[in-house]
């Protein structure tokens, strides 16, 4: 028998907002449910109405039921017995997921009395038991920490021993894992499943992740528009999706083990719930749209295999076999002449030499004093060729940002040098640093903060060309929305009438306005939907093309810098791990944690997650105020727990750096005991034959 | 683009429409007003002491037989500039230092600060005590600095800490990057992004100055009889608001009117400069 049953539901906002529409599902014992959408497609409100968490003024209606027991439409009194207890919830930021003035131990612990009849003391050690079980070390001490001591990962194990605390049926998990780094993420996602081993419990996870519910789920709900569009088993909606905007989702993750060429974008955006169209709410981006589309909205109606789909032509789909690269129109992008020079032989943009940027930590009100160093960059060097992109990878925290600060500020860095354009930035005067900036120029992480909302679009983009006395202003600016694919006439909107796709482009335009010659590219895409990401990427991949710029780019998802880099630097602790071309760190990484970087991202294909083996760190980042004498890594180095003792005494005394690869042209690591090794099985082809 | 955007939302937005009618009117009023009253605001009618409102004294007499109309209007143009006037000083100079020291931080945001806080402690009363007899017989404008003086150290305290989060946004690290100057950062990207907190602040401080006025008016400092203001004439004829309610009532009310169609402009400018507002 199912443990919870949702039927029909539906919540409207005030104003006659449908943020879910029509939702129904099962979830079994121990099964893990993944709910997949894009940001604003109703999975988190859907679960929120489940939770009974949402505010007054929503209005719920169908039924949930968990065993058999009506949810909705229950007294508060007896909805605090079941949340909690019977259901419990983990959410995506476990920063504010804590009371920041109570103890770890003390919240974990009062979560297990409000449902069982327990002592203080007993409740107090409970909670260690827990902590223990969720895998953090020394649970005794680190019970008795306040939440903003602990990292965001352990914050998150914390999180689940609390849900996990009354043995609950049923786990909703709302992006649980998508404010982690990637090894630590790995790390959750393990003690999840260890949690759900433990307790038998079902599981709804939601998340944007297509390779998080690829490992984890056993089925997938497919939302879009606040309505599920399809549902089926995790290997029939991977390999076999029978709705063209599942078939879109899964063309447009660029893959860490991918083949080249460009990725296939979704058009358009998703419709917004107050406006939604009048059939079918995908039709308007969908290629394979016939007029029917718009009479009115497909049912989901059920599909060989106990599975649903809700597209009027999924027989046509199943029957010819179609893919996602078939049905979405794959764009073409113009080759770069750049590139055919040999990279010896063209001119280099950007150069750093050991370069340092370290920070005072102070101390006292009144009279500070200097009580430590925070080593962000601790010498390092690289350099971007014209018309190449390099990527800088790494987790949180090892000074991949501070690296872009110190070389989007031109001013002469503490230690080492860096050299943009053939000009050393140490020996700058004002004038000739204002000259450098036209070819230098950035796209930030988020497109919302980066763009003044009080400015109208045209302003913004017109603000650069303004500060370095260009004239023909108005012409360029509608010259450099249709260039990053805007309509001239969107020049008076604010950025906020945008989506965050559009934003972005709005910030590659600004960026590009001035022409530079090197573009520094800050996560650009990480804060977007995946079918929007995809075409952000081809426009720069295009852009870098057919302007002939060189990109320094800074991620943290090695599957966008797969794709979209030449060359890839591994940042860490404010050093570099390993660099080289794109191929030999991707498919032979020498450095222990490259390795375990490449290995901890979850693929977009359930086969291969399940018999793929990961090497899973432990701990976390060491603080860069305090990092481990000779190689910074060994904290965490699965190799040096193997070495011997003698062997282990270079890394220890010795800091390595990084030596070439004796058999690669353009690869080297920083480690004493560098060793190729193949982490990612290369894929076949996706799709089924 | 942006001051053409605004201005379109302005006067798209039917509040600030109203809003800038109204003082347009009242205005009019207190510049022609006194043309059409049959009486000067000097002239005193000794045989009507504290009348009503009639045909001949519209809105009543005095103690000393003042045309309350004419009276009521000539201080009123007065307000209307004290007003504006201080309330332009007192939000510029509040957002001008407190940008600048949230911007620039270091020793320039802690000379700022030392004066802000030095200002802040010192009784203002204390002050215009000590400089009120060299500025006798300078214009009264004088007063209208020293009033906007001491208005606006506590906002630039709450510009400053709001300038210190705006500092850290990617769009003002953006325009450093494209190598624009830092105080142009400061009027392009900081101040208007705080133009609801600052809006706000000049509407209040308009009343604010209006009534202040009146009150530094009995330590024989700005508007000194026989001239008026509308703080003077309020703050005198409240005592007999009771039995003689117009001599109250008119410049309450006038003040009221001044006050309310600047709230309205004020709101109205608040929602066109702020993209979020549909309206």
């Amino acid at each position: 028998m199912s443990i919870l049953e949702v039927t029909d539901l539906t919540v409207t906002f005030p104003g006659g907002i449908q943020a879910v529409r029509g939702v129904s599902y099962e979830v079994e014992r121990g099964e893990v449910l993944g709910i997949v959408g894009e940001s604003g497609s109703g999975k988190s409100v859907t679960s929120l109405a489940i939770m009974g968490l949402l505010p007054r003024n929503a209005v719920v209606s169908g039924s949930v039921k968990l065993h058999g027991r009506e949810l909705l439409g229950m007294d508060e009194d007896e909805l605090i017995k079941v949340r909690g207890k019977a259901i419990s919830m983990i959410f995506q930021d476990p920063l504010s997921a804590f009371t920041p003035v109570y103890t770890i131990g003390d919240q974990v612990a009062e979560a297990v009395r409000v449902h069982q009849k327990m002592a203080k003391d007993k409740a107090a050690k409970r909670a260690v038991e827990l902590l223990d079980l969720v895998g953090i070390p020394n649970p005794h001490l680190r019970a008795k920490a306040f939440p903003h001591e602990f990292s965001g990962g352990m914050r998150q194990r914390a999180m689940i021993a609390m849900a996990i605390a009354n043995d609950p049926d049923l786990l909703i998990c709302d992006e649980p894992t998508t404010a982690l780094d990637v090894t630590i993420q790995a790390q959750v996602l393990e003690v999840l499943k260890t949690a759900q081993q433990e307790t038998g419990a079902g599981i709804v996870m939601i998340t944007h992740d297509l390779g998080v519910i690829a490992g984890m789920a056993d089925r997938v709900l497919v939302m879009y528009a606040g309505r599920p569009v399809e549902q089926g088993s995790v290997d029939d909606i991977y390999y076999r999706p029978r709705m063209p905007y599942t078939m879109g989702l899964l063309a447009s993750i660029p893959r860490v083990d991918g083949e080249e060429g460009p990725l296939v974008p979704i058009e358009g955006n998703p419709p917004s719930p107050s406006a939604l169209p009048p059939g079918c709410p995908f039709a308007p981006r969908c290629p394979m749209k016939v007029d029917m589309c718009d009479d009115e909205e497909p049912p989901l109606t059920p599909f060989a295999g106990g599975r649903q789909v809700a597209c009027i032509r999924s027989h046509e789909i199943e029957h010819k076999g179609l893919t996602g690269a078939d049905v979405f129109p794959v764009p073409v992008i113009p080759p770069s002449d750049v590139v055919r020079v040999p990279r010896a032989e063209r001119s280099t943009v950007l150069q750093l030499d050991g370069m340092i940027r370290h920070y005072p930590l102070m101390k006292g009100a009144v009279f500070k004093r200097r009580v430590g160093t925070v080593y962000a960059v601790d010498g390092i060097s690289f350099d971007v060729a014209e018309g190449e992109t390099l990527a800088l990878v790494g987790e949180s925290g090892c000074g991949k940002t501070t690296t872009l600060q110190q070389i989007m500020q031109l001013e002469p860095p503490q230690g080492g040098r860096v050299v943009v354009l053939g000009k050393d930035s140490a020996k700058l005067d004002k004038d000739a640093r204002k000259a450098l900036r036209r070819d230098l120029q950035i796209v930030f992480q988020d497109p919302m903060a980066a763009l003044d909302p009080r400015m109208p679009v045209s302003d913004i983009i017109a603000e650069p060309l303004r500060a370095h006395g260009r004239k023909d202003v108005r012409a360029r600016v509608a010259e450099l929305l249709e260039l990053v694919g805007l309509s001239p006439e969107h020049a008076e909107r604010y950025p906020q009438q945008f989506s965050g796709g559009q934003r972005q482009r709005i910030g590659i335009a600004r960026a590009l306005a001035l022409e530079p010659k090197l573009l520094v590219l800050d996560e650009p895409v990480s804060a977007l939907d995946v079918s929007i990401q995809a075409g952000v990427i081809n426009l720069l991949e295009e852009l870098k093309n057919t302007l002939g710029l060189s990109y320094l780019f800074v991620a943290h998802d090695l599957a966008v810098v797969r794709h979209l880099a030449d060359r890839v630097a591994v940042m860490y602790l404010g050093r570099i791990a390993e660099i080289g071309t794109v191929e030999n760190v991707y498919d032979h990484p020498a450095h222990p944690y490259t390795q375990a970087l490449l290995s901890a991202i979850p693929l977009p294909d359930p086969e291969m997650e399940r018999t793929r083996k990961r090497i899973l760190l432990e701990g976390d980042l060491p603080s860069p105020a305090d990092p481990p004498s000779g190689c910074r890594f060994r904290t965490r180095c699965p190799k040096f727990a193997q070495l011997s003792e003698a062997d282990r005494r270079i890394c220890v005394d010795e800091e390595p750096s990084v030596a070439r690869l004796a058999n690669a042209v353009d690869h080297g690591a920083a480690c004493h005991y560098a060793e190729e090794i193949e982490v990612i099985t290369a894929s076949d082809d996706q799709e089924e034959k | 683009m942006r001051s053409k955007v605004v201005l379109r939302r302005l006067f798209r937005n039917k509040q600030a429409r109203y809003g800038t009618v109204a003082l347009i009117l009242l205005i009019l009023l207190a510049y022609i007003g006194p043309y059409i009253g049959p009486y000067d605001w000097t002239d005193k009618d000794f045989l009507a002491f504290m009348s009503a409102p009639d045909g001949d004294h519209w809105w009543g007499t005095g103690a000393i037989g003042q045309d309350m109309y004419a009276v009521t209007l000539r201080g009123m143009q007065k307000s209307i500039i004290i007003g504006l006037l201080v309330a332009l000083i007192a939000t510029g100079l509040a957002a001008v230092v407190g940008a600048f020291a949230g911007y620039f931080g270091g020793w320039v945001d802690k000379v700022l600060m030392w004066g802000v806080d030095l200002l802040l402690v010192l009784p203002s009363f204390l002050i215009i005590a000590i400089i009120s007899p060299r500025l006798k017989g300078g214009t009264w404008l004088w007063f209208v600095v020293l009033l906007a003086a001491f208005t606006w150290m506590i906002t630039s305290r709450v510009v400053r800490s709001m300038t210190l989060s705006l500092r850290e946004r990617e769009y003002v690290l953006a325009a450093v990057y494209m190598g624009i100057p830092r105080w142009k950062i400061i009027f392009r990207h900081v101040v208007p992004n705080l133009s609801s907190l600052l809006i706000i602040d000049a509407t209040l401080n308009v009343s604010g100055a209006i009534i202040g006025e009146a009150a530094l008016s009995f330590f024989g400092f700005g508007i000194q009889p026989p001239d008026v203001s509308l703080g003077t004439l309020i703050a005198e004829g409240s005592r007999n608001a009771t039995g003689y309610p117009w001599l109250f009532a008119f410049p309450a009310g006038l003040l009221v009117l001044l006050v309310l169609s600047i709230n309205l402009i004020g709101d109205g400018l608040r929602d066109a400069l702020d993209p979020g507002s549909n309206s």
